[in-house]
């Protein structure tokens, strides 16, 4: 196996368990916590942002380098990353509905959502910051997304297991969930040391 | 000074790659052909451009669906069964749906899409929906803040409704307003008068239809009117009335009044109009006339806000529910309701109604949102 690949295989794992986006980076939080009610639609969720930042870190990849650097472009790329997302999710958005009717009906309702969604932004920005390679960039984005799927399938099936516990009047919803999210993040802190990226 | 160009430049090329790729996209995707449109299992077979919501491409074809939001989503009231092609129920659409509702087909029909061929079913009455293009005959001042228009149909056209249905009004763009809008009004003429329909519109601030009404409409206007919509009718019982109103919410009332008026009727029937103050009465001297024309009628305006001790105010005060309780008393419970207005005076007076002993089927309600 090429030193690349290798890399780009660290990457992923790392994405996904150490340096998770949702809860080591505390990106993606509104969706994270709005969407993870049940379980079936945060997978849905789960898969779409995963399919998204995979290819817009491909993408937004291919952009900064050959249209951004050589034009001495460099700090556009927050505006023009959004762009990209945006246009990219909407295109798809377009395409499943016509192509796969069953696939936009499990995901297309979450497509919009993942536009605004910081953490696919965050993962473009990572990959520049840190440097990676072409390949290196694609496994971060699909780390990044099964990490956002691990953690939102994790919290919605929590919240269905409490969803009969008593909670505390001011900690029903969205507290609780983010006390739990809280307590995710620091079992995941107890992965830290398994790998480590930059 | 280059940088800026280049900048502006790389940036306006992205954007425009994009938008030319997603403008291609809907080309290739959006573009769905023709469909057909079964309506109520062959008794209407319409060819109809997919990819548009089922709710507005009926609207094209004639068929005028109810809806108080004009398919926005926000009203729930574009409901109909779609037994085929409809795709799933989407999350836009559960929060109006019983699960009654959902078994059976029901779906909001501004949420749908026409993908493909769907069947669908509508009750018979909605084809007497129809629209035209009506032109303003005259503006009626009730008060400040509140009017009356009348809409004359085309020459030779007839609108048959029941008294207390709505029909819907079409804005136009004016001002800075882009859009077009449809809102709801209850028709408030006699449904005897087919050649026009009448509305009384009160004022709203920031209101994109009243304002446009208030301030830019002038008598010979045209605008599209459709209806009649709605099940807030005058029933055919004997039963004792009880009618309950505020503000414009007099507008239905008005028409079921003209309807027993040209019935001849005898019927008991009390009409407890609320407002805050004597300023806020309109057409007291058309109720006069109904209390001398219709033997069991009569008209109670009660106001709200204790009016100035040295206004002459000769009539009641007070809230409505209370109102009920002193005139009419025990015979409510053998009565039955028609209130129009906003929900704090709906709810006020139903949930009254209800203590009272009024059955809920017996209460009809035509609510505000």
């Amino acid at each position: 196996m090429s030193h690349g690949t290798l890399s780009a295989l660290v990457i992923l794992f790392a994405a996904v368990f150490t340096n998770n986006v949702v809860l080591s980076n505390f990106l993606g939080l509104c969706s994270f916590l709005s969407v993870s009610r049940a379980v079936t639609s945060s997978i849905g969720l789960g898969m779409a942002v995963t399919f998204v930042m995979t290819t817009t870190a491909g993408l937004n990849w291919l952009v900064y380098h050959h249209v951004l650097v050589p034009l001495g472009l460099v700090y556009l790329r927050f505006a023009v990353f959004i762009i990209v997302i945006a246009a990219f999710v909407q295109f798809v958005e377009m395409a499943l509905e016509r192509l796969a009717p069953a696939l936009y009906f499990a995901l297309g309702i979450f497509l919009p959502l993942i536009t605004v969604n910081c953490a696919v932004l965050g993962v473009a920005l990572f990959m520049i910051i840190r440097q990676y390679s072409f390949l290196e960039s694609v496994a971060y984005g699909l780390g990044g997304g099964v990490g956002f799927l691990v953690a939102i399938t994790v919290l919605a099936s929590l919240r269905w297991r409490i969803r009969k516990s008593k909670v505390p009047p001011a900690l029903q919803g969205a507290g609780i969930a983010v006390i739990m999210s809280g307590i995710m993040a620091l079992g995941f802190v107890g992965l830290s040391g398994l790998i480590t990226i930059n | 000074m280059t940088s800026v160009l280049v900048a502006v430049g790389a940036v306006t090329a992205i954007g425009a790659v994009l938008a030319a790729l997603l403008e291609m996209a809907g080309k290739l995707f959006a573009d769905y052909g023709d469909v057909t449109v079964d309506v109520n299992a062959g008794s209407r077979t319409l060819t109809v451009e997919g990819g548009g919501h089922l709710l507005g491409t009926l609207r094209e074809q004639g068929i005028f669906i109810p809806s108080a939001c004009g398919g926005r989503g926000s009203c729930g009231a574009c409901k109909l069964k779609v037994t085929e092609g409809g795709g799933p129920v989407l999350p836009t659409e559960t929060p109006y749906l019983s699960a009654t509702e959902r078994a059976d087909g029901v779906r909001i029909s501004c949420q749908v899409k026409v993908r493909s061929d769907v069947a669908i079913w509508i009750p018979e009455e909605i084809f007497a929906i129809r629209s035209w293009k009506a032109t303003l005959a005259a503006i009626r001042i009730l008060r400040p803040g509140m009017v009356e228009l009348r809409w004359e149909l085309p020459a030779g056209e007839r609108i048959r409704f029941k008294a207390g249905q709505y029909a819907q009004l079409k804005t136009a763009r004016y001002g800075k307003v882009k859009e077009e809008v449809f809102r709801s009004y209850s028709i408030s003429s006699s449904p005897r008068d087919e050649r026009a329909v009448e509305f009384i519109i009160e004022r709203v601030e920031g209101g994109i239809c009243s304002t446009w009404v208030c301030d830019h409409l002038q008598v010979g206007d045209t605008a599209e009117i459709s209806g009649p919509y709605g099940d807030f009718v005058l029933s055919d019982t004997d039963r004792e009335m009880i009618m309950i109103a505020a503000a414009s919410g007099m507008s239905p009332i008005k028409s079921i009044l003209h309807a027993l008026e040209e019935q001849g009727s005898t019927r008991k029937a009390t009409f407890f109009f609320s407002a805050r103050n004597m300023g806020e009465l309109f057409h007291l001297d058309l109720m006069k006339r109904f209390e001398e024309t219709l033997p069991g009628f009569a008209f109670v305006p009660t106001l709200t806000r204790p009016p100035e001790p040295d206004a002459s105010w000769p009539g009641k005060t007070g809230r409505v529910p209370a109102l009920i309780a002193e005139m009419i008393g025990d015979r409510v419970k053998d009565a039955e309701a028609y209130l129009c207005g906003g929900a704090g005076l709906i709810d006020g007076c139903t949930a009254a109604l209800w203590a009272m002993g009024m059955p809920n089927e017996r209460i009809f309600y035509d609510k505000f949102e």
